[in-house]
């Protein structure tokens, strides 16, 4: 495959892999910080060079519903925004669970509650790997840390969410979202003809064929034993998430005694601060979840038997030192360290954190 | 080699434009490279900033919060990042506008009087580009024909026309570039 080198800010690498990895339809409202996704679509004009189509909805609400549509018929659509936006589009991502329609949604998260700053922050963890929206669902939780894995990371959404029949989420924030780095693209691959979707999604509501009944796409059944028994199914399939499709990656752990656990952009600064604790001595890695659903439960208790202490690094108030603490069910000391409301925590306070907290506390 | 980067001053004086060249150039002379604007309100119309980095190996963090070099513009920004550059660092400043110059002693401080030059010019646009030259002679981090190759790939293509003028700029900030301090 040839690949190109490019220099792009995060966004725009969403935008340039959904045009690349063959995304039929893209539905947004501008919000920042990740208006540069729809911004670089429109400049694109991909519809005339792969036939996407590229529209401004007239709010959150209608982009989410529009995916619905989209999804239904098979095709790979999808939507970004960031947390007030994403906020607006819970009660469509709940559905298109409960309907198991394939789909994907990128949060480029920014700094809460309400509508709060347009700083970078990780406090939607919990909406995202928790629900949002309401009942027992999970959506497939990608948590990108660099550019070249906000462009790498729609390619595996759309294998994950058509194998699964289950939307995916890019959570992003918005320095990875605005940090402009070096960039390797790849061929175009081409949108799914119809004769592709109706093998690969024999469900979608997409012409029938006389060969077969009509097919329904609904979150709805009255009936609670039908109603439980899809539950059930929906519940087989995210176990078969966490069997199958965990990922993590591991940065200085073979000797270390102790862990940073961070995701996107915090990792990259937590992989600075074990520079910095490397030079003082002190043996310090990084176990970086990839997926937050499904989470890397099982890694970190198997590390928890190694190291002395972990600190969750997150710019929030602790969401995902939560998980951190049940998988490793209190075999070594957990803390969280984090900055809210838009302020990113720099290299020497994490690693002073982590002397704090965890290797005198 | 590693080189942390921050350049700030006024939206419109081309900071991040600046940056993004470098970025650029660093990129094509097979350096890795991060570019990191602030974009809050301040790039509404107050100060902007952008963090670069260029170094030879994988970037850990794209944010930092201290710099081995400091690219000054204005007063505002001076005053906010003059304690962020590492002992031993450098500061470059264009001292148009300044009414309280640098005062450590632990940094190299050099200037360049890139406003006034550029109007003596009569060429305001590329201001930034004399600040660039400036920079690249106190810290040669990519060479000449890579900051060519940078124009061409961060510019659109209707701008091209004005690389000449823009590599002129920069030999021009070569030239200018005063020492201040130096250990």
């Amino acid at each position: 495959m040839a690949k190109e080198l490019k220099l792009m800010k995060g966004n725009e690498a969403i935008a340039e892999a959904a045009i690349r990895s063959g995304c039929d339809g893209y539905f947004g409202y501008p919000i920042t910080p990740q208006s540069e996704v729809m911004e670089y679509l429109m400049l694109e004009k991909p519809w005339e060079k792969t036939g996407m189509v590229v529209l401004q909805a007239e709010s959150e609400t209608s982009s989410i519903n529009m995916v619905y549509g989209g999804a239904g018929a098979g095709k790979k659509v999808m939507t970004s925004s960031s947390s007030p936006g994403i906020s607006l589009m819970q009660e469509g991502m709940t559905y298109l669970a409960g309907a198991e329609l394939p789909c994907l949604v990128v949060n480029v998260v920014r700094g809460g509650p309400g509508l709060g700053t347009i700083q970078p922050s990780q406090a939607d963890y919990f909406q995202a790997t928790k629900g949002g929206g309401h009942g027992d669902y999970q959506l497939y939780v990608l948590a990108p840390a660099s550019v070249q894995e906000m462009y790498d990371f729609v390619f595996d959404a759309w294998e994950i969410a058509f194998k699964y029949r289950n939307p995916v989420m890019i959570l992003s924030d918005g320095a990875i979202g605005q940090v402009m780095e070096k960039l390797y693209v790849g061929d175009y691959v081409p949108r799914w003809t119809d004769e592709q979707i109706h093998k690969i999604a024999p469900w979608a509501t997409f012409g029938k064929p006389a060969s077969r009944d009509h097919n329904i796409i609904t979150s709805l059944e009255l009936d609670s034993a039908k109603q439980e028994l899809h539950n059930q199914k929906l519940q087989a399939k995210y176990r078969e998430m966490e069997r199958n499709e965990v990922r993590f990656e591991e940065i200085n752990c073979e000797d270390a005694e102790y862990l940073f656990v961070a995701y996107g952009s915090s990792a990259r600064i937590a992989q600075k601060a074990i520079q910095l604790g490397r030079e003082k001595g002190i043996k310090v890695g990084l176990l970086r979840p990839i997926t937050l659903f499904p989470f890397p439960t099982k890694k970190l208790a198997e590390l928890s038997k190694k190291v002395k202490g972990m600190l969750s690094v997150e710019m929030s108030a602790g969401q995902m030192v939560m998980d951190v603490k049940l998988a490793t069910e209190g075999r070594c000391k957990v803390e969280h360290y984090g900055r809210f409301g838009g302020m990113i925590p720099t290299p020497h306070e994490v690693l002073e954190a982590l002397e704090e907290k965890i290797i005198k506390g | 080699m590693t080189e942390e980067i921050i350049i700030a001053g006024f939206g419109g004086q081309g900071v991040l434009s600046m940056g993004k060249i470098l970025a650029y150039s660093g990129a094509m002379q097979d350096k890795e490279v991060s570019w990191m604007p602030s974009y809050g309100p301040e790039m509404r119309g107050g100060t902007a900033n952008v963090s670069v980095i260029i170094s030879d190996e994988r970037i850990s963090s794209p944010i930092i919060s201290q710099f081995d070099t400091a690219i000054i513009l204005n007063q505002q920004s001076l005053d906010k990042f003059e304690h962020s550059v590492k002992p031993g660092g450098v500061l470059l400043y264009d001292p148009n506008g300044i009414t309280k110059p640098p005062t450590r002693k632990d940094i190299n401080i050099y200037k360049v009087a890139a406003t006034e030059k550029s109007a003596e010019l009569g060429m305001a646009k590329v201001f930034n580009m004399i600040v660039l030259g400036a920079f690249l002679k106190v810290k040669p981090v990519v060479t000449e024909e890579y900051i060519e190759k940078g124009l061409l790939k961060s510019l659109p293509e209707r701008h091209h026309k004005l690389i000449p003028d823009n590599l002129k700029a920069v030999e021009t900030g070569k030239e200018l570039v005063e020492t201040v301090h130096t250990l």
